[in-house]
């Protein structure tokens, strides 16, 4: 029953909205003058890269003004009246009322004194819109719909006995409760794995669709925003970019900023001819003191190719890397480097051999030291591997610092005052100073916006073709290992499922995990979540 | 497929850059910034630590001189009267403040070197090492400061060395626990573990990635753990087992002189003889938290509410 | 067994541990005197004979873990050794037992601590909570000042400054807090009125502080912002949300004050010479009386421990991880 075509009067109607938020001892402009329209029952994704605004906004479509931010112009209309000039008091009327919010972290914004059910219908008892008996029962319905396990119980547990999957549909849960005008969605999947977002993204809509709810849909994530939304905005820097129903963004977009955010996905490496091993792991067993996290792990990796890792949080592909690098010595099995067996303890390598080896982090913020500049950064393995100093050194920087697409302007500069994007590029960098045959990219993608994602994946994709690099790159995020890789490894709970070339991988027939892997990713199409949902519903039946 | 527009380039990405300012105008900028308090802290610290430096000129007579007049009102002779024994109160205070504020200098500087090089240890060798200081630390800590500074010295005497290093030790223990944990947080960031798999030594990762980036709170904790000395020295010295005469020293003064408060009613300037001493080593402690205070604020970055 | 009981359990073995490491060094102190000692506690008169038969009394023949055992032995029975002082070098003996002396004061100054405690601890917790909501008003703003001026006050300055107005230019106070045993209650608690005003202006300070740091910092955490955004007052946020998950920081506040309380006790007998047995133990180090030093510190530090103690068996029993497990 899709209500999505029948759309009532105007509920929200922001017109001019400017904010400002404070840092750096000073009032910078985040929200520079936004209009937004949204109608009962209907559904408007937001999205955009971080620092467009979009939380903001989507907090101040409340009328919740975060500490440190100021609204300094426009109107607020919801409704009829003006949140930007109602009291306090007055706004609190409203939420938890008439709006709710469903948070980023579920994990976080449950209170672990209280129980579940008890935070679930706090808002509405409040409200007095249903008493308690009533409020009770109606949001065990409420997780029934929302397909949470055991219904009837699970409002019992208190949040730190639920996983993060489970809490984040009781807040869509305690969102619904009161039977809302407006709910606004913050980046709610974002946390989530794959397999469990599928699960998540298809209650939420189910439920936003039987209740004929207005929402705001905030994310980063295109494919998302696509199962989710009626009609999508676009912000950049505080601004609205564009703006239109999602079938027909989807499919033809005017701007050119939006262009590139779809153009992103279209990467993909073509298939290369094979070359000798350079670095084979066998059957390596590892585990953090009595914890077993790795069996009879298994990897061959081509000179010059890109192998892809790919598994969800806890399927052991980091600690890989970490096995790989000797920070964590395998109990059993072997690993062999350019035809000779390398010691498992990092303590008993050859400089060279640790030279040979790079490691490339995910948040490139924890990745350097904040107090070194740039020179530094990239100079100290010029000068500890190579021996390089003075002005040979100096001229090498700045070439390394061209072949990541940056300039010499850079050498002075602290992380602090980079980009994202840049501070990973200056990680690839150091990596390169040494001179290394086999770089290990751990996540590197996945804390940037996509936009940043394409730029680094092409510049990584580069080097390796100029310098004959061979990559390990694990990743959670299907997409990127169709744009890079040329083998895939898929990894579950600490043993390879799956090992093999990228297109044979992503061709059925496929072991069960791996399925269930690559069917869970979002796609572009916005029929996707249904096709799914409905695909899924046969098989169980 | 339609050639991928280009709206990016890594060079113009926006990001936090502003003109790096040198120290000095830094130092500037924060002075002009700074609340009354701090300022006001600054001042008063400056002012002792010039009186403790140049106590000898500063001073009309001599730290133990005696003169035949005990007990001698507030004269332009004896700016501040004279003690029980017939010495000058003002000198023995300007004194004072080399003997307080030195020892206490001392102590602060000593337990930092231990409990900042034990702490460091602690927090790279998750170990062995971390686990056997930790435990011995947890037992140290577990009788009061006070109470096993009164223990140690009623064994070993009231000197002046073994107050230095029976203070040191027992304060090192905080400075310990502070430390280790700045420094875990430090150790566990990627930085530090890629400096490992470089295979860089111990003590490279310790001054070059680990020492810069836990300064801030040391310096803090440098001036409190400072403040916490030197009240524990004066509450010794005042009890009697801490300084010795003839040293001048601002907690033994109090202690010397408190019977001329019940002379307060008949002659107030006699009565707040025994004050001065204390008030000075209250206005130096006051200083150095406002110090700490306004510098905490700046470096946690902390944001107040509009 | 329930985690909460398990990991209280686990606790009071730690605290039991720490008890007997500090016993260990309290009682190894001693080791350290020079070993003369006996001549310097008897006098130079004393013959070599009445000597050798004073260390024989203490047992220093025997070898360190003997008399350890022996010490504390002794003191679970109640037997604390015997002073030092009081011992002549003609032999005779005067000296009187530890725990004698210890025992009307400890409860002296239990009863000082007591009544400092009743009225601080929950005037502190009002000052500390009222300023974290009120956070930067000018209410907060001049507390904020005040306390820190106060907390770095030493305690006999305090004490003094009130004996100055409170007693020597105005006579409404007795500037001197010395009770017995027989001085009615009425009178006794005449007589300490300057003694706890001290300790509760500067305990006062240091639990505000720490107690509005605890507070500030709960309300920053993201449950307290989405249940504002659900709609809730801020009494409602105060009340049902922040507290439930304050037991634990505020015990820790508070324990960590009552054992500063302890250490600061010490100072103010001294200087309203209150028959306490901070007092003793100041007494018998200026005179080097080791046993009682002994005695005096063990005591000290078995309330500190026990303190600290109950506030991480209230922060357990108060936390909801370890209630509901999963």
């Amino acid at each position: 029953m899709s209500n999505r075509d029948q759309k009532g009067n105007v509920l929200l109607d922001i017109k001019g909205l400017k904010i400002d938020g404070f840092s750096d001892e000073k009032w910078h402009e985040i929200i520079k003058g936004v209009d937004l329209t949204l109608r009962r029952g209907e559904v408007m994704g937001l999205i955009g890269e971080s620092g467009a605004g979009k939380s903001t906004l989507g907090l101040a479509a409340m009328g919740y003004t975060q500490p440190g931010c100021r609204i300094t112009a426009g109107e607020i209309l919801f409704d009829g009246s003006d949140l930007a000039q109602l009291s306090e008091s007055e706004k609190r009327g409203l939420w938890g009322n008439r709006m709710t919010y469903v948070a980023q972290s579920a994990a976080a914004s449950f209170n672990p004194a209280h129980r579940l059910l008890d935070q679930t219908t706090a808002s509405t008892i409040r409200a007095k819109i249903k008493p308690r008996a009533e409020a009770h029962s109606d949001a065990k319905t409420l997780y029934g719909a929302l397909s949470l396990p055991d219904p009837d119980h699970i409002g019992d547990r208190y949040p730190h006995q639920v996983s993060g999957g489970q809490l984040q549909r009781v807040m869509t849960a305690m969102a619904m409760s009161p039977r809302p005008d407006l709910i606004v969605f913050d980046e709610p999947t974002t946390a989530l794995d794959v397999t469990t977002q599928v699960e998540v993204l298809s209650s939420m809509r189910a439920i936003v669709e039987e209740f004929n709810t207005a929402a705001i849909y905030i994310t980063h994530d295109l494919a998302v925003v696509a199962q989710m939304a009626d009609v999508i905005k676009v912000l950049r820097y505080g601004e609205e970019v564009e703006e239109a129903s999602t079938r027909v963004m989807l499919s033809d977009p005017k701007e050119a900023y939006t262009k590139s955010l779809w153009s992103v996905r279209a990467l993909e490496k073509p298939a290369q001819k094979p070359s000798d091993t350079l670095m084979s792991l066998k059957g390596i067993d590892a585990s953090y003191g009595t914890i077993k996290v790795l069996h009879q792990v298994t990897i061959e990796v081509p000179r010059g190719s890109t192998v892809a890792v790919v598994g969800e949080s806890g399927s052991g592909k980091s600690t890989t890397a970490r096995v790989i690098t000797g920070l964590l010595p395998q109990l059993a099995g072997s690993i062999e480097f350019n035809g000779e067996a390398l010691p498992k303890k990092l303590s008993e390598r050859s400089k060279d051999q640790k030279r040979r080896i790079q490691m490339i982090y995910q948040m490139a913020d924890t990745a350097m030291n904040p107090r070194q500049t740039v020179r530094d950064i990239i100079g100290r393995p010029l000068e500890f591997y190579l021996g390089m100093r003075g002005d040979k050194k100096e001229a090498r920087i700045v070439e390394l610092l061209e072949m990541i697409e940056l300039d010499a302007s850079f050498l002075a500069r602290l992380p602090g005052e980079l980009s994202g994007g840049q501070k990973q590029r200056i990680c690839i960098a150091r990596a390169l100073a040494a001179e290394p045959e086999f770089v290990i990219c751990d996540e590197v993608t996945s804390a940037l916006d996509q936009i940043v994602q394409e730029g680094i994946l092409k510049l990584l994709l580069r080097l390796q073709d100029e310098l004959g690099l061979t990559y390990l790159f694990i990743t959670h995020d299907i997409s990127t290992v169709k744009a890079i890789a040329d083998q895939v490894v898929v990894m579950n709970q600490g043993e390879v499922v799956e090992q093999g070339l990228k297109s044979d991988v992503f061709q059925p027939p496929h072991p069960d995990y791996t399925n269930l892997l690559l069917s869970s990713v979002p796609e572009m199409d916005p029929d996707w979540l249904t096709n799914l949902s409905r695909q899924r519903a046969e098989t169980a039946s | 497929m339609k050639k991928p527009v280009q709206t990016y380039s890594a060079i113009s990405e926006s990001t936090n850059f502003h003109e790096r300012r040198s120290l000095w105008h830094r130092i500037k900028l924060a002075a002009r910034k700074s609340p009354y308090t701090a300022r006001f802290g600054v001042v008063v610290i400056v002012l002792y630590v010039l009186v403790a430096l140049f106590a000898p000129l500063l001073a009309p007579y001599g730290e133990a001189e005696v003169f035949p007049a005990a007990y001698e009102p507030w004269s332009s002779t004896y700016i501040f009267g004279t003690d029980q024994i017939g010495r000058d109160i003002f000198s023995r205070m300007i004194y004072g403040a080399r003997n307080t504020v030195g020892i206490a200098v001392a102590t602060t500087v000593l337990s930092f070197l231990i409990g900042g090089s034990l702490g460091l240890a602690a927090a790279i060798d998750r170990r062995w090492i971390d686990q056997i200081l930790s435990r011995s630390v947890d037992v140290l800590m577990a009788i009061p400061s006070l109470i096993f500074a009164l223990v140690l010295l009623s064994i070993f005497g009231s000197t002046v060395l073994n107050l230095i290093i029976i203070i040191a030790i027992l304060d090192a223990t905080r400075v310990f626990r502070l430390t280790r944990s700045v420094a875990i947080n430090v150790v566990v960031m990627d930085y530090v573990e890629a400096a490992r798999l470089r295979g860089e030594g111990i003590s490279w990762i310790m001054r070059r990635e680990i020492l810069p980036n836990i300064l801030p709170p040391l310096i803090a904790e440098f001036g409190l753990r400072f403040c916490f000395v030197f009240l524990t020295i004066a509450a010794l010295s005042f009890l009697g087992v801490g300084i010795q005469p003839p040293t001048a020293d601002w907690g033994s003064m109090v202690r010397e002189n408190a019977n001329l408060l019940q002379f307060a009613q008949y002659d107030l300037r006699s009565g707040l003889t025994p004050l001065l001493p204390a008030a000075a080593i209250a206005l130096l402690t006051v200083a150095v938290n406002f110090v700490v205070d306004w510098f905490l604020h700046k470096t946690s970055g902390l944001r107040d509410e509009q | 067994m329930h985690p909460v009981l398990g990991t209280v359990l686990q606790r009071l073995g730690l605290g039991l541990l720490t008890l007997i490491a500090v016993s260990i060094i309290i009682f190894t102190s001693i080791e350290m005197l020079p070993g003369d000692f006996g001549q310097v506690v008897l006098g130079q008169a004393a013959t070599k004979d009445t000597v050798a038969a004073f260390r024989l009394e203490l047992g220093l023949d025997k070898p360190p873990h003997l008399r350890y055992f022996d010490w504390i032995i002794g003191v679970f029975q109640g037997d604390l050794g015997t002073s030092f002082s009081g011992r002549a070098a003609s032999g005779q003996d005067r000296s009187r037992e530890v725990a004698d002396l210890i025992g009307p004061r400890l409860q002296n100054t239990l009863f000082l601590g007591g009544i400092t405690a009743l009225i601080s601890v929950p005037l502190a917790l009002a000052l500390g909570i009222t300023t974290a909501l009120y956070r930067n008003s000018i209410y907060d703003r001049s507390v904020n000042a005040a306390t820190l001026t106060t907390i770095s006050f030493p305690e006999f300055f305090v004490a003094y400054i009130l004996i100055l107005f409170l007693s020597s230019l105005t006579q409404w106070l007795p500037s001197l807090a010395n009770v017995d045993s027989d001085t009615p209650l009425a009178e006794r608690l005449h007589r300490i009125v300057l003694p706890v005003l001290t300790l509760t202006l500067v305990i006062i300070a240091h639990m505000m502080r720490m107690t509005r740091a605890a507070i500030i910092n709960l309300l920053a955490s993201p449950y307290i912002q989405m249940a504002r955004l659900s709609g809730a007052s801020q009494t409602e946020i105060i009340i049902k949300h922040a507290l439930p998950n304050a037991w634990a920081p505020i015990a820790t506040v508070i324990a960590f004050n009552l054992a500063y309380l302890v250490v600061g006790v010490v100072v103010v007998e001294v200087v309203f010479v209150y028959p306490g047995i901070g007092q003793l133990m100041v007494d018998a180090v200026t005179t080097r009386d080791i046993p009682v030093v002994q005695g005096c510190a063990l005591i000290f530090a078995v309330t500190y421990i026990l303190l600290n103690l109950i506030a991480d068996v209230i922060g357990i029993i108060t936390n909801p991880r370890l209630l509901h497990p999963k």
